[in-house]
């Protein structure tokens, strides 16, 4: 055992003076998880967000329900920020120094011509800077409009299926019937939902995972390249030790990269990654589970540059499949039930269960006994493999 | 008591055997050495010289064999007996990325070593090869040959009882070899037991008090240099150099006890004679009553060269 630390020791240290693995342990997942949720992360809806102004001039119950349900729930659900004026000429200086993106302007009189039938508008100004959130605003004004026409529309199929006037309760009846104005709101997130920024920092750390896991049994092949094989075959350690060396080497590695992208994404990009003890677990047995795929395919290799090029091949493949790159519910039926043959796809799922702080470890259960399965398998394949890695 | 209290043999090995599918690297190979003996295997390259120490250090599972070192039995996963032997692989073999002193540390601790003992060695062997100033360089600074001092070094900081070089002179420059050779000989003389590989004739007449010619997996003989020359009838090669009637010369040393062959060619006369020194006289005198004039000899003993030659038919160097 003392012979293996020495042996992970000796390759941890070699490894930090690496600076090809530094980069691509830790800088490149980084690097790209950064990249990626600056570039994809206006698609995400707790990142995305508006800036509005309303002004109010009538007053009326109808215009309070635009300004307070419709506008507020989406200040509410942090997707607008929404400032209340008292004038038209306010909104529009305030459009013209670009403290908004759009404004919507309710004249005097708004909810008295609802109610009466009678033509009226709510009034969008938008800047011709912020096209993207003028045209939201334009379609939130229409939802709106769209809304009140389909009451209208239903209390008069009411009014005009009756002689007279029609009872009050047919008419509640009737409104309540129809669906309510538009209101945006967020799709409640249940497990397995990332945000953009953990999701990347997790697709990344995952991804890159399989690509560290491999240092270990590569370095076996590499020692017998430099000769430096045969030394520790004559030393006064057994074979275990050697292996077990190999293994401690390239586990520590991979948890410790995985430790780092974890915090440094926490610190840096805001991720939210959820338990500290369900992310470590899930990272202890992932790690695990990487380093028996990987330790497998090194096995089927004669020369290290030969491994390095299987694990690529493994790891690249795996992980596009596994949904490390884009969310497996975008992706074809077909495709998310063979992800789940991959180890990326379980690590995946833990994570999102844990995400955002709503989930447990017992959310991550069946993701952890998937992961432990596939370690167990890999890992025993490769141990009975890797004597011949050593001895010939 | 162990076997090496009663014998002084530090290594010994018998019916090795190796081979891949129908290929017979090894087959039957045994010696022994002793106590401050330096053990020569000289052949070919694809003789089986490495596959042999490889089975002699348990780098290597043997097909059939046994190899006691310091008394102790040995194979791939004994400690004890490993512990004992010092292996310089024929390559250099030492981490690039980290110092001599690492290099020296980490190797030291694989071998049980550790606290004032491992750093007061790693200093001396250090001092030993030459490296003591550039011990806190990156080995992938340095040049061939202090690689292949500190490729040495590595094998000798645990005060091996048994030290196994396979040949460490391949691809080295003459002075960091006669440096190699230099030290090999002190740790002999300071009676460290030593197997030496090797395909250079001169390199084992120097070093090895015993030598083993190898070759397709077997030992052909064994013994001392004179032992193996003997087998040659101990015949000595001579040379004459002269002017005059070199054909009637031949015919008069020909008729010469002890004299094997002669012939001439060109303003030479060579001859194979048993026992030179002693009958060159009668030779030179029997030349010039033939009309020859000599004006040059030159005697050459048989080496092992000649002696791998007359046991396999072929050069050590084929």
């Amino acid at each position: 055992m003392r012979a293996a630390v020495r042996i992970a020791i000796k390759d941890l240290k070699r490894s930090i003076r690496d600076r090809s693995a530094i980069a691509l342990t830790v800088v490149a997942p980084l690097a790209l998880a950064f990249i990626l949720s600056s570039v994809l992360g206006n698609a995400d809806e707790s990142s995305f967000s508006v800036d509005y102004a309303v002004a109010d001039l009538d007053g009326g119950h109808i215009a309070r329900t635009f300004v307070d349900e419709t506008l507020g729930g989406m200040e509410e659900e942090g997707f607008a920020d929404i400032s209340e004026v008292d004038s038209a000429e306010r909104a529009e200086r305030m459009i013209d120094d670009d403290d908004i993106g759009a404004a919507f302007v309710i004249p005097e009189g708004f909810s008295d011509a609802v109610e009466g039938g009678r033509a009226t508008e709510i009034l969008v100004l938008k800047s011709p800077d912020a096209r993207i959130s003028a045209e939201i605003a334009r379609s939130i004004a229409r939802g709106f409009a769209n809304e009140l026409n389909a009451v209208s529309l239903s209390i008069a199929t009411v009014m005009s299926g009756t002689d007279g006037e029609p009872p009050p309760e047919d008419l509640q009846q009737a409104a309540q019937s129809t669906t309510p104005p538009a209101r945006v709101a967020e799709d409640v997130a249940g497990s397995r939902e990332f945000d953009t920024k953990t999701f990347f920092a997790a697709g990344m750390a995952v991804f890159f995972l399989f690509f560290t896991a491999q240092f270990g049994a590569v370095s076996l092949l590499t020692e017998r390249k430099e000769g430096t094989l045969a030394r520790l075959l004559a030393a006064p350690l057994s074979t275990r030790s050697i292996i077990g060396g190999k293994a401690l080497y390239g586990y520590v590695l991979g948890a410790g990269s995985m430790a780092i992208l974890i915090i440094a994404s926490t610190l840096l990009m805001d991720a939210s990654w959820g338990d500290p003890a369900g992310v470590a677990l899930l990272v202890a047995v992932g790690v695990f589970a990487a380093m028996g795929i990987q330790s497998v395919v090194t096995t089927l290799a004669k020369t290290d540059e030969q491994a390095s090029g299987y694990g690529s091949i493994v790891g690249v493949t795996l992980g596009l499949l596994g949904g490390t790159f884009f969310p497996l519910s975008q992706a074809p039926g077909l495709l998310q039930n063979l992800s789940y043959a991959t180890p990326h796809a379980w690590l995946m799922r833990g994570f999102g269960d844990l995400s955002g702080g709503a989930g447990t470890i017992a959310d991550t259960l069946p993701s952890l006994g998937a992961l432990l399965a596939i370690g167990v398998v890999t890992a025993g394949a490769a141990l009975l493999r890797s004597r011949n890695l050593v001895v010939r | 008591m162990d076997s090496e209290a009663t014998n002084g043999r530090v290594l010994e090995c018998s019916g090795l055997r190796k081979s891949y599918g129908d290929l017979s690297a090894v087959d039957d190979v045994g010696f022994y050495i002793e106590l401050g003996e330096c053990y020569g295997l000289l052949g070919p390259n694809g003789a089986g010289k490495t596959t042999t120490i490889s089975m002699v250090c348990g780098l290597l599972k043997r097909d059939a064999g046994e190899v006691t070192v310091a008394g102790k039995p040995l194979d791939i996963s004994s400690t004890d007996a490993k512990g004992a032997i010092g292996y310089v692989p024929q390559e250099v073999a030492i981490y690039p990325d980290l110092t001599a002193r690492e290099n020296l540390s980490f190797f030291g601790r694989l071998y049980g070593m550790g606290g004032k003992d491992l750093a007061s060695r790693t200093d001396e062997v250090l001092e030993v090869t030459g490296l003591a100033d550039r011990a806190s360089d990156r080995t992938d600074k340095y040049s061939g040959g202090m690689k292949r001092r500190l490729n040495i070094g590595i094998a000798l900081l645990h005060r091996p009882r048994l030290l196994v070089l396979d040949e460490p002179t391949v691809g080295v420059d003459p002075q960091s070899r006669n440096a190699i050779l230099a030290s090999v000989e002190h740790l002999s003389e300071e009676g460290m037991a030593v197997l030496y590989t090797t395909h250079y004739m001169e390199e084992a007449e120097r070093l090895c008090d015993r030598v083993g010619i190898i070759d397709e997996g077997q030992i052909r003989a064994e013994g001392t240099r004179r032992e193996l020359v003997a087998l040659l009838g101990q015949k000595d090669n001579v040379t004459l150099t002269g002017t005059g009637d070199l054909t009637a010369a031949v015919r008069a040393i020909e008729a010469l006890d002890e004299v094997e062959r002669a012939t001439t060619r060109e303003n030479e006369i060579h001859l194979i004679v048993a026992g030179a020194s002693s009958r060159l006289p009668d030779i030179l005198a029997s030349a010039a009553s033939a009309g020859a004039s000599i004006t040059g000899v030159d005697v050459v003993e048989p080496d092992l060269e000649a002696v791998f030659l007359r046991l396999t038919g072929k050069a050590l160097r084929d």
